[in-house]
């Protein structure tokens, strides 16, 4: 009994329901659906007094009072529904991700340590060309691993379940650590990468593991977006309170039509697509989405043709 | 001949396994189901346990705690080889009493030998 009393009182708790959906207060049906009846009856209230004013027979003005009861009713239930479709629907897409990318690890997982046993080459001689196209079938493995991976981490962003270890650190020390990595991709793609950085910045408070994550992604598109030659120039400056993190590249540029895209989901912009087909197109959201949860922001600018600048902003203290 | 005790579903994973674990001069036993897996334990004491954590009849996490809570068994090193990779998954089975916990999807085959290497030397 208690139990049930409890539960009703529960569904009754706007503020509560709206916790379990996720999103704000504003777009949360049980809340929009207490709101909505308090403005019914303030309506229907108003609509008395203006008509016992204006009319003086009391069946017209009840008539009055009832049509208009009805008509918000049927408006309240209208938008309530449609809200609630479309947050049902946003959890159920969540939730598919989720499963979607569980369910296709473990065959991946097979593959990837099947293929190892082969290139291991402990099992017999394999040839030049056998070698090759194991090569391939590798690095596509890696591929749809990654892709999995960052549709797992979209889906815990989206479901609220990232996991956060923020701490103070330096972020020149872990931007120079992240470019000494990258050495030989710059290298290999003719691209210079300087380093700007004053001594004796504040650190960053912040979760290094995802930090560096998203460090490696813009450093990582400024360079594959470098056609032929080119240099990439990072600057870390610092004002009270925040660390500015900027990485320019001499790059092909985001299309003027297409720039207010460029944060969304699995959006890839037509001209890196004529010549770059690889990438899923959703770093950027991550990156965008991990840098908000710990209380930062991102933007850009950028001009076709001339390069692509990059900023980020972090508190320095909580 | 120091024996392994693989207890994994997947039997694609098994074969794999028992290939590279066999050419570096272990004996394997494999197990498809938790039942199974904990039954192995007890009749042939391996070396080592090899345990995934999603498994039918009984899962992982309860296979460890039965392990560990048996005088007879508790001291068999358990690398857990999985591919859920939830923090509280990791603690939880690190508590119960795991060695070492290897998310699939992040380890290649030569990482999880290595590791299996490490732990039958210590």
């Amino acid at each position: 009994m208690a139990e049930t009393i409890k539960k009703i009182l529960n569904m009754l708790n706007p503020f509560g329901e709206c916790k379990k959906y996720r999103i704000s207060l504003w777009q949360c049906p049980p809340f929009l659906f207490v709101l909505m009846g308090l403005i019914i009856i303030g309506v229907i209230i108003a609509t008395y007094f203006i008509a016992t004013l204006r009319i003086d027979d009391p069946k017209i003005v009840t008539l009055i009072v009832l049509a208009m009861a009805a008509i918000l009713i049927v408006i309240d239930y209208i938008i309530t529904r449609s809200f609630e479709r479309i947050s049902e629907a946003s959890r159920m897409k969540t939730e598919f991700i989720d499963i979607i990318s569980h369910q296709l690890r473990s065959p991946l997982v097979n593959l990837k340590y099947s293929l190892e046993v082969l290139i291991s080459k402990k099992h017999g001689k394999i040839s030049k060309k056998e070698l090759e196209y194991f090569k391939i079938l590798d690095e596509n493995i890696k591929i749809m691993g990654n892709l999995i991976n960052n549709l797992l981490l979209i889906s815990r962003i989206e479901s609220g379940k990232l996991p956060f270890k923020k701490q103070e650190f330096s972020l020149s020390e872990l931007t120079k650590e992240i470019i000494l990595k990258f050495k030989p991709f710059s290298e290999a793609s003719n691209v210079k990468i300087k380093l700007k950085a004053k001594k004796n910045l504040p650190k960053v408070f912040a979760d290094p593991f995802w930090l560096r994550q998203i460090i490696k992604n813009l450093l990582d598109n400024a360079i594959r977006y470098i056609k032929q030659k080119g240099e990439v120039e990072v600057k870390i400056s610092s004002k009270p309170k925040k660390l500015y993190f900027k990485i320019s590249d001499t790059g092909v540029g985001i299309p003027k039509s297409e720039q207010k895209y460029i944060f969304q989901k699995f959006f890839r912009s037509k001209n890196i697509l004529k010549y770059q087909t690889r990438g899923s197109g959703l770093g950027l959201y991550i990156s965008k989405s991990i840098l908000e949860l710990m209380g930062g922001k991102i933007w850009f600018e950028s001009k076709e043709r001339k390069g692509t600048t990059f900023y980020f902003m972090l508190p320095i203290k909580k | 001949m120091k024996t392994i005790l693989f207890i994994e579903d997947e039997s694609v994973l098994q074969k794999t396994f028992r290939d590279v674990l066999e050419k570096e001069g272990y004996k394997i036993i494999t197990a498809l189901d938790g039942e199974i897996g904990l039954r192995l334990v007890k009749e042939k004491k391996p070396n080592l346990v090899l345990l995934d954590l999603v498994l039918p009849k009984m899962d992982g996490f309860e296979v460890l705690k039965e392990l560990k809570e048996n005088k007879e068994t508790k001291d068999i090193p358990v690398i857990i080889l999985t591919n859920l990779e939830k923090s509280e998954d990791v603690d939880k089975a690190l508590e119960l009493g795991a060695t070492t916990y290897l998310v699939k999807a992040n380890y290649e085959l030569k990482e999880v030998v290595e590791k299996v290497k490490k732990t039958l030397r210590e």
